[in-house]
């Protein structure tokens, strides 16, 4: 390893951690992927991904648009099964068994993990009811006030609409609609909660506070997170998984390029690939 | 069309006279459109006055009463509507009945189950049925329903459900069944159509929020689609209902000319409308074709009030969802 | 930490079997609905079809109904009676119609355009028998009924369906076409006439045929005024005609099988004229849809 020239700080600013990384080691694996590769119609979208989710761990997805992050993340749940053009190869292992396998419904997965949208998308519902909707469905019916309050308050929101709970959830601001959606996914009790981009359409407060109850939510769920802000990574995530587009005759498609630790991503990448990206060289 | 286009910035005015033209020619087609469209206005209002006038004769006559009065005697010359807006009311609510659930489900096979490439296919064969004339259904109505209807469907609705006095009554070939059967296949392509349309508008993320929590897909029909259209399909309900209680040669062809207040679905009677095309040709004394406008006008009203609400719901339910859901 | 395979087991529990059971019939109950709707069109256009065709002839095509009696005959005169009828009201409602469509779409404030598009949605709704009623009213009563009357009458009724198509296509021509046109100096009736219009000839013909195919059909109207017909064909709108769907109509409800048989023969010609009609009308405002669209 070429000491010196690999020791560059980035130029970037790295905003400040809330508390230090937690480390991967001992930690059991929740998710495992052995080459996956999602395709929609002939072209893949992301190709080969070998990737281990450690429990309760915020990891973080990050790389330039286009190159699969999302579709990596909806594959971890099985929402790829949605595009009818989607095909999926390779094996997503959670705790041991293949999601794709045989057998496996998409329901029971999805019903262990969780996901909020980009864009907050709460029901066209009181706010009580988005929340109380999931566990009516799944039949978990007993204390349906306490479970709601409880992931409200999970999502550091449960002060804010305690007095209006009947009410509209459309009449919430963009976080607070967002903190809904996760309020809905956590009140189920999933494993893992999946985050596709959730902080992209709110502005820095409510990123802010969305990225506080990452710290929080990570001593009972593990949590997935595709963004495309690095500084945001930097901040939540304890491993960062790194993906970049290949590009081939056909066009290209996502790979995952380094897998590591957050500061080590950041300070010290082992890949040029990857230091070119969280240096802004490009991307 | 021959403006002149050149390169150079022209610096010469249009001609006096192509200019007074221009804007003649723009006052003029301004004001045929729109006294075109005040036509399609005053002929709406001309339908209403002329139907109320021709019926004033008994609407002065009877009065309000009309609506409440039994019989339909054209040898005494006594008129009544209840019989004809029972038989509406019985006939067009049935017919709905069925048609509701057939429509809804219709539309979510449509949006949510159909195999991509058979979608449009099945939806274009779906909406055909709305483009059969009502005399060519009531036709088959007559000769291939109706016995059908009388010789197996209500002997074995009878046997089975004889307790019941919709199905009391002895089996007919013509009667209020075959017309509630009828009235839905009339009710179900404009119904279905208008939910397809109202479930396939449902955002995607919506969908996505409640099938990631771990619902099945009907369980996210229930949960998100039809909640999210509930108004859109009220409308479309409506709009249906209002097609429903306007049929009058089907009805006519099918119903059998009864008269009274029966329970028994098997039994013959009348519409509005249907009575209406059924005295088309002998109306012999003032009265009656007054009173036969009167029923005419109480149909119009029903079918104003119909339509109008289903318009209003459709346009105040667009408006919320551009004003900002 | 060893993994608890039983917490994270993704075996189906009972309850979401029960779940997936229960989304597996409400599936079967769509799929129904969907298979029963197109099996009564199909049932309805074979029953037709199957007693309809064999009665087609030359003669039936060719020769008026036979005198009261006898059996057979054709229905000529039904056919040409139809014919003159529809063509009428064709030329009545279609120019109305296209310039109510310019009217809301070029020249109306949007709150004039929103309510002219009201009228025409509630013309649209009210029951056929009602608008025959008002020109019977109108036209009939005092000088008897004639085949333009029950033009009228159906006029009435293209009239909304003609105006929506065309404003429907009229929306569709860009902007950019007829502010090209502006900008080149045209008046606002030559782009309107000369620009915005012919580029909407497609679709407005569509919509005119699907129009017409719905007033072939329509018998309502024409009970009250154009139903005392002679036996013989004529062209001359200012008698009563026979038309097919009231020729349907009136043998359908005669005893006589022979009349059934020819209500039959004519509902086949109909329903043939009305499925071809809108059918290709369909297919062609898609296409012209999409050459517009680009």
């Amino acid at each position: 390893m070429e000491a010196d020239t690999m020791n560059v700080v980035a130029p970037i600013e790295i905003a400040q951690p809330r508390e230090a990384p937690r480390s991967a080691s001992d930690r059991e694996i929740v998710f495992e992927t052995r080459g996956l590769t999602v395709s929609y119609g002939k072209a893949p979208a992301v190709s080969d991904v070998d990737l281990s989710i450690y429990r309760n761990l915020v990891t973080a997805i990050i790389g330039p648009s286009g190159c699969g992050k999302s579709t990596f993340l909806r594959s971890l749940n099985r929402m790829n099964d949605l595009v009818p053009s989607a095909k999926v190869e390779g094996e997503v292992l959670y705790h041991g068994q293949n999601i794709y396998g045989d057998g496996v419904d998409p329901v029971e997965v999805r019903r262990r993990i969780g996901m909020v949208f980009q864009k907050p998308n709460p029901f066209p519902k009181s706010i009580y009811d988005n929340v109380a909707w999931g566990l009516r469905v799944l039949g978990m019916k007993d204390d349906l006030d306490g479970r709601v309050e409880r992931a409200l308050t999970q999502a550091a929101l449960w002060d804010e609409v305690k007095d209006r709970l009947k009410k509209s959830a459309f009449g919430l601001s963009g976080g607070q609609q967002q903190r809904v959606c996760l309020a809905r996914a956590i009140a189920v009790e999933p494993d893992v909660v999946l985050l596709d981009e959730p902080a992209s359409a709110l502005d820095p407060i409510a990123t802010s506070k969305i990225e506080d109850l990452m710290h929080e939510l990570k001593n009972e769920y593990t949590l997935v997170i595709v963004t495309h802000n690095m500084q945001q990574a930097a901040r939540v995530a304890d491993m960062t998984a790194f993906f970049t587009l290949e590009r081939t005759e056909s066009g290209g498609h996502g790979v995952l390029v380094e897998y590591d630790e957050t500061p080590k991503i950041f300070t010290q990448p082992s890949d040029k690939r990857t230091e070119g990206y969280v240096t802004g060289r490009f991307g | 069309m021959s403006a002149r286009v050149s390169a150079v910035p022209s610096t010469h005015p249009l001609p006096h006279r192509r200019r007074i033209g221009d804007r003649f020619g723009d006052l003029f087609l301004h004001g045929l459109t729109g006294a075109a469209a005040a036509v399609a206005a005053v002929l709406l209002g001309a339908i209403a006055w002329k139907v109320f006038q021709l019926a004033w004769p008994a609407i002065t006559k009877y009065g309000f009463a009309f609506v409440t009065r039994q019989g339909w005697d054209t040898v005494h010359n006594k008129f009544g509507a209840l019989d004809l807006i029972w038989g509406t009311a019985l006939t067009s609510f049935s017919a709905l009945l069925i048609a509701t659930p057939v429509s809804i489900a219709i539309g979510l096979y449509l949006s949510e189950l159909a195999p991509r490439g058979a979608r449009t296919v099945i939806a274009s064969l779906v909406e055909l049925l709305a483009a059969i004339p009502s005399v060519v259904l009531g036709l088959w109505g007559i000769l291939v329903l109706g016995p059908f209807v009388g010789k197996d469907l209500e002997p074995w609705l009878h046997r089975h459900l004889g307790f019941i006095p919709l199905f009391g009554g002895s089996p007919e070939n013509a009667g209020m069944l075959v017309a509630i059967l009828v009235l839905t296949i009339m009710i179900v392509p404009i119904t279905s159509s208008i939910c397809r349309e109202l479930f396939l508008g449902v955002p995607t993320e919506l969908e996505q929020g409640a099938l990631a929590l771990g619902a099945t897909r009907w369980e996210m029909v229930r949960g998100v689609i039809l909640p999210y259209t509930r108004t859109g399909v009220g409308a479309a309900v409506l709009l249906g209902f209002g097609r429903a209680i306007g049929e009058a040669i089907a009805v006519t062809q099918v119903i059998g000319a009864g008269h009274g207040i029966h329970w028994s679905l098997f039994a013959t009677g009348d519409t509005l409308a249907s009575k209406l095309a059924e005295q088309y040709q002998g109306a012999v004394s003032n009265l009656q074709i007054a009173s036969l406008v009167y029923l005419a006008a109480i149909l119009l009203v029903i079918s104003l009030l119909v339509n109008l609400t289903a318009l209003f719901i459709v346009r105040r339910f667009s408006h919320e969802r551009t004003g900002g859901s | 930490m060893g993994a608890d395979p039983g917490r994270y087991s993704l075996t189906l529990s009972p309850r979401t079997r029960r779940r997936k059971l229960v989304n597996l019939l409400m599936q079967a109950l769509a799929t129904l609905a969907a298979l029963a709707a197109v099996a009564v069109l199909a049932l309805v256009i074979i029953s037709v079809a199957q007693r309809g065709a064999s009665a087609l002839s030359w003669d039936f095509f060719t020769k008026t109904a036979a005198t009261f009696g006898q059996g057979g005959g054709g229905v000529a005169n039904a056919l040409v009676g139809s014919l003159v009828i529809v063509a009428l009201a064709t030329a009545m409602a279609l120019p109305v119609g296209i310039l109510i469509a310019l009217y809301v779409s070029e020249f109306a404030p949007p709150r004039v355009g929103d309510l002219a598009r009201l009228v025409l949605d509630v013309l649209n709704g009210l029951p056929s028998i009602i608008i025959g009623i008002f020109v019977y009213g109108l036209l009939v009563i005092g000088s008897g009924q004639a085949a333009w009357k029950g033009s009228f009458a159906l006029a009435i009724i293209m009239l909304p369906l003609v105006a929506r198509a065309t404003q429907e296509v009229l929306a569709l021509v860009p902007g950019t076409l007829r502010e090209g046109a502006l900008a080149l100096g045209a008046s606002r009736w030559r782009t309107v006439l000369g620009v915005v219009l012919p580029t909407s000839l497609g679709g407005i013909l569509t919509g005119t045929v699907l129009a017409v195919a719905r007033a072939a059909g329509e018998t309502a109207p024409l009970l009250f005024t154009t139903s005392i017909a002679a036996n013989a064909v004529t062209w001359d709108p200012r008698q009563p005609v026979l038309s097919i769907p009231y020729d349907i109509f009136v043998l359908s409800e005669s005893a006589d099988p022979a009349d059934h048989a020819r209500a039959w023969a004519l509902g086949f010609v109909l329903i043939c004229f009305v499925l071809v009609t809108s059918l290709s009308a369909r297919l062609l405002l898609v296409r012209y849809r999409k050459r517009l669209e680009g």
